[in-house]
């Protein structure tokens, strides 16, 4: 028990000594920590705690990627496929290829002449099988069936896509997503979005400090899909035409479109857009380029359709239509529309990220101004100080000297959580502050449990030195198992919990460890030391 | 200096006879939360029902509250729940889940502030679709769960089975009893209710585990002394410990209740109240257990072994 060597008691003064120096940035103003971290070598651990949003302020948007949406262009895909294949092989069809009502995730297509169906079947079955690429093979995918094919005595043949299909689809749609997504936040020009996968379709964007969430959705939840489509002529035939309207500014329709359905030229083609201003309305507008492949396509149909109107479409929405006054073949237009400068500028960017694979749906939101976060963390501190404040005082006048002792040993603890937290990069939220200020309260649990031990063995007639042995060891057995249960708590509540709560449990379960280190191992130094310098005859409490 | 001991010293009482009045207590108190719960219900925040929350700030002046009310019949939203609270400038608003899924509730928010217009500043907006708040009900049950099970094993792998079993019926007993809380009290239900009462557990069975590895070791010591006479003098020699941790972490909690803002009020709420809980039932539930699940040292389970016919009499002593 009093013998402490001097390795120990130095290591133990100079962990102390490091977090404190870990903590110190976290004082600093913004300022001066990029100046500091400027004139400082790289691998130091300069930082600064880093805030969850509810003290921030900032957005916290979770979208799920809307499977059916997914489901619905693989089954169109795979109609195209089945055509291309027929075309191909000049197979005569009766009846057409289409989708039975009551299972969209089949096509069917009726084929009753045998040699023609053995001929259709063999391409059929090839082209159902290559579901994988190189990572899902190495994880066993490979070999599932993108789609399964049956057939009935009558010849019509029947392709299901598979959940394996589907399901390797919506994986690669949300990779997509946030690739896409990555692009139009950051040119919101905000700092140190987290865009991130959730599950297996959903993502979550967590902006900080964002004052406009209204613009930040708008930007990502649009779908953004823009196509160049001819609007009909007359006399064109009623299955490939449909009818889409324009909107106000307010969203109000205002016109309606009958528009085929085939697209002259996608978004995918553009190389760039920009905000701007037309320059005889002064009206916003957006100017964009097309890559070659585009450009080309672009002229040689607006050259066979001088003096028609064409329809620029985004997302199923009608933006104008124009009619056509001559080729267009430079390469490059301008769509105009009922566009206020910020709508010109959000399509702008749209169109520069591209567009998403599938539509996104908000499935949670939580958004904390930096207002109240900044009242939360008002709030955090000043419950936190006077936590710690009852506390101290409470210890001093229960245990006198030994008081001290669990107090400095308190602060030790203290400044242990938060060094542990800056170089873990773990967030702080408020729960978790309300998580320190609760291990603020049972950290001394264990100096309480030690020198009450003590006293007991003391007053049963023990040594001074026989008693504090007995305390330490006899109390420890207790310390590791009373924490070992909340420690479980702790463990839970970080897998389960979301966000705030999740920071909850990291502040009390690093509490719980640095609560063992320092309540134990740092008390009994002090207690150590304290008794070879005043070798008491008596003990203080 | 005159050291301060809220704990008198050397206490005899006899915590084991009043085990006639706290299990009939503890077993009304118990059954009345079950009833509170099933009838009144608990106070669901929109974490596990879906819906909408606004905290809103008037830019000049006092909130109006009535007008806010009647938003929600105007808009068509259904009842909205309007609270008032710090001076009257700021004031919560709750839209209830609307029908028609995930994309329903995004538009009602867009209708709410459109409505509001600038007239006050939105401190916070929170809205939880249908989807997330059924897996959120999941989890929290599952992690309540799995934390019960979890602490169990490790009790059973650390105790005998009877303190297993013992600190187990007191966490039981401390979850009902929180979840009474809830339900008499009101207070709002949400995730971070979840934290609270995975964090009363951990407390609830700190204070269990220490009053039990007292007994287990006062077992080793007294060999022959009756079960409920050894209970008695481990709760006793633990007291001075037990009232001087409630008091630091009443300290603490208090602290947060009173300053710790209105965001995570009755997260401190219902930890202080689960502080009370936990502390009495460590004493009065979880050990008289042992008495009734007959746990004997192993001097006493020898003289068992040897004359059959005394256990019967021993147990029926204790």
């Amino acid at each position: 028990m009093l013998r402490f060597a001097r390795w120990k008691v130095a290591s133990i003064l100079g962990m102390t000594l490091a977090a404190l120096l870990v903590i110190v940035p976290s004082f600093w103003t913004k300022e001066t920590l990029d100046s500091v971290v400027k004139a400082m070598p790289k691998w130091l651990p300069i930082e600064q705690v880093v805030l969850g949003l509810d003290l921030q302020g900032g957005a916290h948007l979770l979208y799920q990627v809307d499977s059916a949406d997914v489901t619905r262009t693989q089954v169109n895909n795979l109609r195209d496929d089945i055509r291309r294949v027929m075309r191909e092989e000049s197979i005569p069809l009766s009846g057409g290829i289409g989708s039975p009502k009551d299972n969209p995730r089949v096509v069917q297509v009726l084929i009753p002449d045998a040699a023609n169906r053995a001929k259709a079947l063999t391409k059929l079955r090839a082209l159902a099988q290559p579901a994988a690429n190189p990572t899902t093979s190495l994880l066993g995918v490979a070999g599932a069936a993108s789609a399964d094919i049956s057939v009935d005595p009558n010849g019509l043949i029947k392709m299901t896509v598979t959940d394996a299909a589907v399901n390797d689809k919506i994986r690669k749609s949300v990779d997509q997503t946030i690739e896409v997504l990555n692009r139009r936040v950051n040119a919101l020009g905000t700092t140190e979005p987290n865009i991130q996968r959730v599950g297996d379709d959903r993502v979550l964007v967590e902006v900080p400090g964002l004052q406009d969430t209204q613009r930040l959705k708008d930007i990502v939840g649009t779908t953004a899909k823009l196509e160049f489509r001819l609007v009909s002529q007359p006399g064109a035939n009623p299955a490939d035409v449909e009818t889409l309207s324009e909107f106000d500014k307010d969203g109000q329709p205002i016109a309606n479109y009958p528009v085929e359905k085939q697209v002259m030229v996608q978004g995918e083609d553009l190389t760039d857009a920009q905000p701007g201003f037309d320059q005889q309305t002064a009206q916003p507008v957006v100017n964009f380029k097309f890559n070659i492949r585009g450009g080309q396509k672009f002229g040689e149909v607006t050259s066979a359709n001088v003096g028609k109107p064409f329809a620029i479409v985004l997302d199923n929405k009608v933006i104008s239509a124009p009619v056509i006054r001559g080729p267009i073949t430079g390469g490059s237009g301008q769509i105009s529309g009922n566009f206020t400068v910020e709508s010109a500028n959000n399509l702008a960017i749209l169109l520069r990220a591209g567009a998403l694979p599938a539509k996104l749906t908000i499935v949670e939101e939580r958004t904390v101004g930096p207002g109240l976060g900044q009242d939360s963390i008002e709030a955090g501190k000043k419950a936190a100080y006077v936590g710690a404040a009852l506390v101290v005082i409470y210890m001093l006048m229960t245990y006198g000297t030994f008081g001290v002792f669990a107090d400095l040993a308190l602060f030790v603890h203290i400044a242990f959580i938060f060094a542990s937290l800056i170089l873990l990069r773990a967030t702080l939220t408020l729960p978790g502050i309300a998580g320190i200020v609760l291990t603020i309260g049972m950290a001394v649990d264990s100096n309480v449990l030690i020198y009450e031990r003590i006293r007991e063995e003391f007053k049963a007639g023990r040594s001074v030195v026989s008693a504090l042995d007995a305390g330490f060891t006899r109390a420890f057995a207790t310390i590791v198992d009373s924490n070992a249960t909340m420690m479980v708590a702790a463990v839970i509540l970080y897998f389960l919990g979301s966000g705030p709560v999740r920071g909850f449990a990291v502040s009390l379960g690093l509490g719980i460890v640095t609560t063992i280190v320092t309540a134990v191992t740092m008390t009994r130094m002090m207690i150590a030391l304290w008794y070879r310098w005043a070798k008491p005859k008596t003990l203080p409490i | 200096m005159k050291l301060l001991r809220l704990a008198p010293e050397n206490t005899k009482f006899g915590f084991m006879r009043f085990r006639r009045f706290s299990y009939p207590f503890s077993a009304v108190m118990s059954i009345f939360s079950v009833v509170m719960f099933l009838v009144v219900g608990m106070n669901f925040g929109i974490d596990f029902e879906g819906g909408t929350m606004l905290e809103l700030r008037a830019k000049t002046g006092q909130a109006d509250i009535a007008a806010l009310r009647g938003i929600g019949d105007k808009l068509g939203l259904g009842d909205i729940e309007v609270q008032a609270f710090g001076n009257g400038t700021d004031a919560s608003l709750r839209v209830r889940v609307q029908p028609g899924g995930d994309a329903a509730q995004e538009a009602a928010v867009g209708k709410v502030k459109s409505a509001l217009g600038d007239n006050y500043e939105f401190r916070s907006v929170e809205v939880v679709g249908p989807r997330v708040s059924s897996e959120l009900v999941q989890s929290g049950t599952l992690g309540v769960v799995l934390s019960i099970v979890a602490v169990l094993s490790y009790l059973w792998f650390r105790f005998e089975w009877q303190f297993a079993v013992g600190a187990v019926i007191a966490t039981m007993h401390d979850l009902l009893l929180t979840v009474g809380f809830f339900s008499v009290t009101q207070l709002e239900f949400n995730t971070t209710s979840i934290a609270a009462i995975l964090t009363i557990v951990g407390y609830s069975l700190n204070e269990t585990v220490v009053v039990l590895d007292r007994i287990r070791e006062m077992m080793k010591k007294y060999k022959r002394m009756g079960i409920a006479d050894m209970i008695d003098l481990s709760v006793n020699a633990v007291l001075p410990r037990t009232i001087m941790t409630a008091t630091t972490v009443f300290l603490a909690l208090l602290s947060l209740v009173l300053f710790g803002g209105h965001v995570i009020q009755s997260f401190s709420i219902a930890m202080l109240w689960g502080l009370f809980v936990a502390t009495y039932s460590s004493v009065f539930i979880c050990s008289p257990i042992l008495i009734y699940l007959g746990v004997r040292t192993d001097a006493q389970r020898a003289a068992d072994a040897a004359n059959p016919g005394a256990a019967g009499a021993a147990k029926a002593g204790a």
